[in-house]
C-alpha cells in the first residue's frame, strides 16, 4: 500500500497558499499571529494574543513508505491519524509525544517539543525530525533537511523548529523518523524509594538493559522494558517485582497520572539524572530515569529556576502560568541576545506567535 | 578550481596587513604556537580532500579555550577571517585554509577531561580522536557510538563540526544524537554553553544547530558527550547476491520487516573485488553485491534478529549466506569494508570519493544512473554504502596525472550528487558540504532557503569571517554556478544580475 502513497499530494488539506498570504499581510502590518493547531497546548508557554493563524486545515499523510522508516506528513494531520497508520505496519513514533487531546497536531507536537517516557531511552522530538517546510515571518516557504536520515547540507534548521513553539516559523510539514515497534514489552512496579530508585537506575543504566520507561510516582519505581523476547524476559526476571499492566505507561505518556492531577501550577524540572532533586517544592513524580520531575512550589519563580539552574538543568512553569509572567528558565543576556537576532534572521517583523516562548522574543 | 578563493562569488574581506596581523596573534599565543612560515605551514594546506590546497596568512595552534579566545578577537577586530580544523581529515575541504586567512587549528586542545560513568557522559577537548572517547570509556562497559571509518585519526571537535556519522549510525544515531553539551566560542571571543548536562535545555535548541555547522557559526572548545553501555554480544553476516538489484531489495525488505540492524554494509561488485584482493575478507568474487549485517544486543535476541535477517536474504535471492563464527572472521568480514577506499589504489592511481544519501527504495534505479553516469564520463565507479540509511559513497576512479581525469571526476561526481537530490535525497550524508560541494548547494536548496542560511550565519557572526566560502554558497556563486542548470524545470536565480 505504502508506495501508491508516495510523493502524491493530494490537493485537498493544502492550505499552504493562504497561510502564506495571512503572514505577508500580517508581516507588511506589523500585526502579530498566534499559530493554532489542535488548540491542545494553549496551557503551555507564554500566552500570546495576535491574531489566530490556524494550521488545522492543512492536512493528510503525504508520503508513508514503511521500508524507508519515515512518514511525511503536513503539521495539522491530527497526531492520532499518524499514530494510526504507523500501528498499521508496526511502527510508531520513538519519542512518544503526549496524547493531550484528539484534535493533538503533528505540528503542535513539533513546535512544543514535548516527549515522553521514550525520551532518555530512543531520543526526543528533535533527535527524530529529518525535514520540515516552514512558513518564514515573510511567508515564504523554505525547506530544509529532507526525508532521509543521513543529511548533513545546510543548517539544520528543521531540528531548531523543534520546542521553539512557532516563534521561528510556521511548521507546514514535517518528516519523521519511525521506529518499529518493539517486539515484546513489559511493565513492572518496584517498592523502592525514590533516592533509592534514582541509584539503582544509575547503576543499572550502565549496563545494556532494554529500558523503555523509569518513573517515579512518589511511592514506586515503575518500569517499562520493550526489546526482544530473551533481554527482555532476562531482565524482568533479573530486577523482580509486580508485574503491571502495559496500559499505565498511557497515563504517564499522556500526563494523565494521578500524582500529577490537581489544578494548581505545575513545575518540569530538567536535571541531569544522576543530580539530587533541588529543594524548592514537593516533588510529585519522576520520570526518564529521573531526569524529570514533576513539583509543586510555593516558592518564586526565581527561586525555583536558581535551584533547577544550579543542580545543572531548568525549570518550567508547565501548567498554571498567570498574566505576561515568564514561563521557562530565563536566559543569559549573550543567550537571549543570540535568541533574539535568531529570530529576526527568521521572521523580522516579530509576527509569528511573539511572546509564546519568552517575553522578549 | 575551487580551491582557489573568490571574493566576487565568496565574500569580500578587507586588506590586512600581514604583518600587523602577525603581531596581533603573537599577543595571543606564544612563539611556539604561532606558525606563519611557508614551509612549517605546508602540513596544514590541505585537510582530507587532499586535491585541493591552499596556504593561510599564519596558523594558530591555542592549548586552551582563553587563548582560542584571544585569537578570536584579534581575528574579528581586523576583520580577518578564520578556519577552525580539528585532525584535518574531513573530506570535503571543511578545513582548507584560503590565502590571508587564519587556520586555528584546535589539535592541542587533546585532553579528556572528566569520564562520569553514572552520568554515562565523557566531557572532553576538541582535539581529542573519536576513537580514543571509547578506548578510555571501555575499563567503565561503555562506549561512544558514531563511528566515522576515520575514527582513528578524526577529532570529535571535527565530528561535532559535520555531523559525523558512521557505520552504525542506523542504530545509534549521528553525532547530533550523541552530544549532550558543547562550549563554544563565538567570532567575538564570547563564550557560551549549548545545550545542558539534562536532557534538554531552555530556549532553541542550538545543540541541534551547532551540529554540522562545519565551523560557519562558532568554534567549539569543549564537547560533552552521551556514552552508551557496550552491546552483550554482536553478531555479523556476510550476504552474497547475484545482482545488486536483489541486495537492495534486500535492504528494504530488512527494514520493512521491523529488524533495525546495527550496521547494514553493502559493496558492489567493483568494490568487494578490490576489497577481497587487499584484505582477503572472504568476499565471494563472483557476487555483484554483498551485504555485512551485524545485529547487537542480548544474545538470544541478536541470534534471533540475525535468523530474521538471513530468511530476509534467502527470499530475496542470497547466493550465500555466512555467519561469522568468531571474533577472527568477525574482524576479517568488516577488514574487508574499512579497507575499501584504499583497496581502490589497485584499481587506479586515484579515487574521488562522493557521499550522497536516498531513499532506500531508489537504491536500485540510483545503481543504474551511477552506471550510466560512469559510462557517459568514461570513468568506472565502484559503490560502497551505508545501504541500511541510504548514504551512497560511490568511489570514481581516475588518474590525476592524465590530462583532463581529475575535472572529469568532479563533473562525474557533481553529476551523481545531482541525481540523488532528483531522486529525494541530499547532496552530502555524512562529509559535510565544505568546499567540495559548495555548489551542488544551489542545485539542493531555493534563494530563499540560502538567504535564511546566510541570515542564521549572520546572527552568529556578521562580518561572515567564520569559514567564509564554505558550506553555505553566496547567492552570486549560485547566479554563475546556477546559470548551468535548470532546477524543478525552471531556471534558477532568475532576478539576479549575471555576471
Amino acid at each position: 500500500m505504502p508506495t501508491s502513497l508516495a510523493s502524491e499530494p493530494r490537493a485537498t488539506g493544502d492550505i499552504a497558499a493562504a497561510l502564506s498570504e495571512s503572514i505577508r499581510r500580517a508581516a507588511a502590518e506589523r500585526a502579530a499571529l498566534a499559530i493554532t493547531g489542535g488548540d491542545t497546548k494553549a496551557f503551555y508557554g507564554r500566552s500570546t494574543d495576535g491574531e489566530p493563524l490556524s494550521i488545522a486545515g492543512h492536512r493528510g499523510i503525504v508520503a508513508y513508505d514503511p521500508s524507508e522508516l519515515v512518514v511525511v506528513a503536513r503539521a495539522g494531520t491530527p497526531l492520532a491519524e499518524v499514530e494510526t497508520a504507523l500501528a498499521a505496519n508496526g511502527q510508531q513514533l520513538a519519542f512518544e509525544p503526549p496524547r493531550l487531546g484528539p484534535a493533538s497536531t503533528l505540528g503542535g507536537v513539533v513546535a512544543s517539543g514535548l516527549s515522553g517516557p521514550r525520551r532518555p531511552f530512543a531520543g526526543a522530538v528533535r533527535d527524530c525530525v529529518l525535514g520540515a517546510t516552514i512558513l518564514d515571518g515573510h511567508g515564504r516557504q523554505l525547506r530544509f533537511g529532507g526525508q532521509v536520515f543521513k543529511n548533513v547540507a545546510g543548517f539544520d534548521l528543521f531540528r531548531l523548529m523543534a520546542g521553539a513553539l512557532g516563534v521561528l516559523g510556521v511548521i507546514l510539514e514535517v518528516s519523521i523518523r519511525l521506529a518499529p515497534a518493539p517486539r515484546r514489552e513489559a511493565a513492572l512496579a518496584l517498592e523502592t524509594p525514590s533516592a533509592d530508585a534514582r541509584r539503582k537506575l544509575a547503576e543499572l543504566m550502565r549496563r545494556p538493559v532494554p529500558l523503555s520507561g523509569a518513573f517515579h510516582d512518589g511511592r514506586q519505581l515503575h518500569l517499562r522494558l520493550s526489546g526482544g523476547e530473551a533481554g527482555v524476559e532476562a531482565i524482568s526476571r533479573e530486577l523482580g517485582g509486580e508485574s503491571e499492566d502495559l496500559a499505565f505507561w498511557d497515563a504517564v505518556r499522556d500526563l494523565r497520572h494521578p500524582a500529577l492531577a490537581g489544578d494548581g501550577p505545575l513545575w518540569r524540572l530538567s536535571l541531569p539524572q544522576s543530580a539530587p532533586i533541588p529543594p524548592v517544592g514537593e516533588a510529585l513524580a519522576w520520570d526518564w530515569a529521573g531526569a524529570l520531575v514533576w513539583m509543586r512550589s510555593d516558592l518564586a519563580p526565581e527561586q525555583i529556576w536558581r535551584g533547577a539552574g544550579a543542580a545543572g538543568g531548568h525549570a518550567t512553569l508547565f501548567r498554571g502560568a498567570s498574566g505576561g509572567a515568564e514561563v521557562f528558565q530565563p536566559l543569559a543576556p549573550a543567550m537571549l541576545a543570540l535568541h533574539q537576532r535568531l529570530k529576526a534572521a527568521l521572521d523580522p517583523a516579530g509576527v509569528l506567535n511573539p511572546g509564546r516562548l519568552y517575553g522578549a522574543l | 578550481m575551487l580551491d582557489r578563493f573568490e571574493s566576487r562569488l565568496d565574500g569580500e574581506f578587507a586588506e590586512v596587513d600581514r604583518a600587523r596581523l602577525l603581531e596581533r596573534l603573537a599577543a595571543a599565543l606564544p612563539p611556539h604556537r604561532l606558525i606563519a612560515t611557508p614551509e612549517s605551514m605546508r602540513p596544514y594546506e590541505t585537510d582530507g580532500l587532499a586535491a585541493y590546497r591552499s596556504l593561510p596568512a599564519a596558523v594558530a595552534l591555542p592549548a586552551d579555550a582563553d587563548e582560542a579566545g584571544a585569537v578570536l578577537r584579534a581575528c574579528r577586530e581586523l576583520g580577518v577571517p578564520v578556519v577552525a580544523r580539528g585532525a584535518g581529515t574531513g573530506l570535503s575541504g571543511g578545513a582548507l585554509p584560503f590565502p590571508g586567512c587564519v587556520l586555528l587549528a584546535l589539535g592541542k586542545l587533546n585532553r579528556i577531561l572528566e569520564i562520569d560513568p553514572l552520568a554515562r557522559t565523557a566531557r572532553v577537548q576538541p582535539g581529542v580522536r573519536n576513537l580514543a572517547i571509547s578506548e578510555a570509556a571501555k575499563p567503565y562497559g561503555l562506549f561512544y557510538a558514531p563511528d566515522p571509518s576515520s575514527q582513528l585519526a578524526c577529532s570529535i571537535g571535527g565530528n561535532v563540526a559535520e555531523n559525523a556519522g558512521g557505520v552504525h549510525c542506523l542504530k545509534y544515531g549521528l553525532t547530533v544524537h550523541n552530544i549532550v553539551k558543547l562550549e563554544a566560542l563565538t567570532i567575538e571571543g564570547e563564550r557560551l554553553t549549548i545545550g545542558s548536562d539534562a536532557l534538554d535545555a531552555p530556549g532553541f535548541d542550538l545543540l541541534a544547530l551547532l551540529t554540522g555547522s562545519e565551523g560557519l557559526l562558532a568554534v567549539v572548545t569543549e564537547i560533552t558527550v552521551r556514552l552508551l553501555p557496550i552491546p552483550a554480544d554482536v553478531k555479523t553476516l556476510l550476504v552474497a547476491f547475484p545482482d545488486a538489484r536483489c541486495a537492495a531489495q534486500a535492504v528494504a525488505d530488512i527494514i520493512a520487516a521491523g529488524v533495525i540492524p546495527a550496521g547494514l554494509e553493502m559493496m558492489d561488485a567493483l568494490a568487494l573485488r578490490a576489497a577481497e584482493r587487499f584484505a582477503h575478507a572472504g568476499y565471494p568474487e563472483d557476487a555483484d553485491a554483498i551485504l555485512i549485517c551485524e545485529c547487537d544486543g542480548h544474545a538470544g535476541d541478536a541470534g534471533a534478529e540475525l535468523e530474521r535477517l538471513a530468511d530476509i536474504c534467502r527470499a530475496a535471492g542470497a547466493s550465500l549466506i555466512r555467519l561469522a563464527k568468531d571474533e577472527a572472521e568477525r574482524t576479517r568480514m568488516w577488514a574487508g569494508r574499512k579497507g575499501a577506499f584504499p583497496a581502490m589504489g589497485r584499481l587506479a592511481p586515484d579515487y574521488y570519493c562522493i557521499d550522497g544519501t536516498i531513499p532506500r527504495r531508489r537504491l536500485p534505479d540510483v545503481l543504474e544512473g551511477i552506471a550510466e553516469l560512469s559510462r557517459v564520463h568514461g570513468l568506472a565507479v565502484a559503490n560502497v554504502f551505508h545501504a541500511g540509511d541510504g548514504n551512497l559513497h560511490p568511489l570514481i576512479l581516475y588518474d590525476a596525472q592524465a590530462p583532463g581525469q581529475l575535472e572529469r571526476a568532479e563533473t562525474l561526481g557533481g553529476a551523481i550528487l545531482e541525481l540523488c537530490v532528483e531522486v529525494g535525497g541530499t547532496i552530502t550524508g555524512e562529509h559535510g558540504v565544505g568546499r567540495e560541494k559548495i555548489n551542488q548547494m544551489c542545485v539542493q536548496f531555493s534563494e530563499a532557503e540560502l538567504t535564511a542560511f546566510a541570515a542564521i550565519k549572520a546572527a552568529f557572526d556578521p562580518a561572515g569571517l567564520l569559514n567564509p566560502g564554505k558550506a553555505i554558497p553566496t547567492l552570486a556563486r549560485c547566479a554563475e554556478f546556477g546559470a548551468m542548470h535548470v532546477h524543478h524545470g525552471e531556471t534558477r536565480f532568475a532576478d539576479l544580475p549575471r555576471f
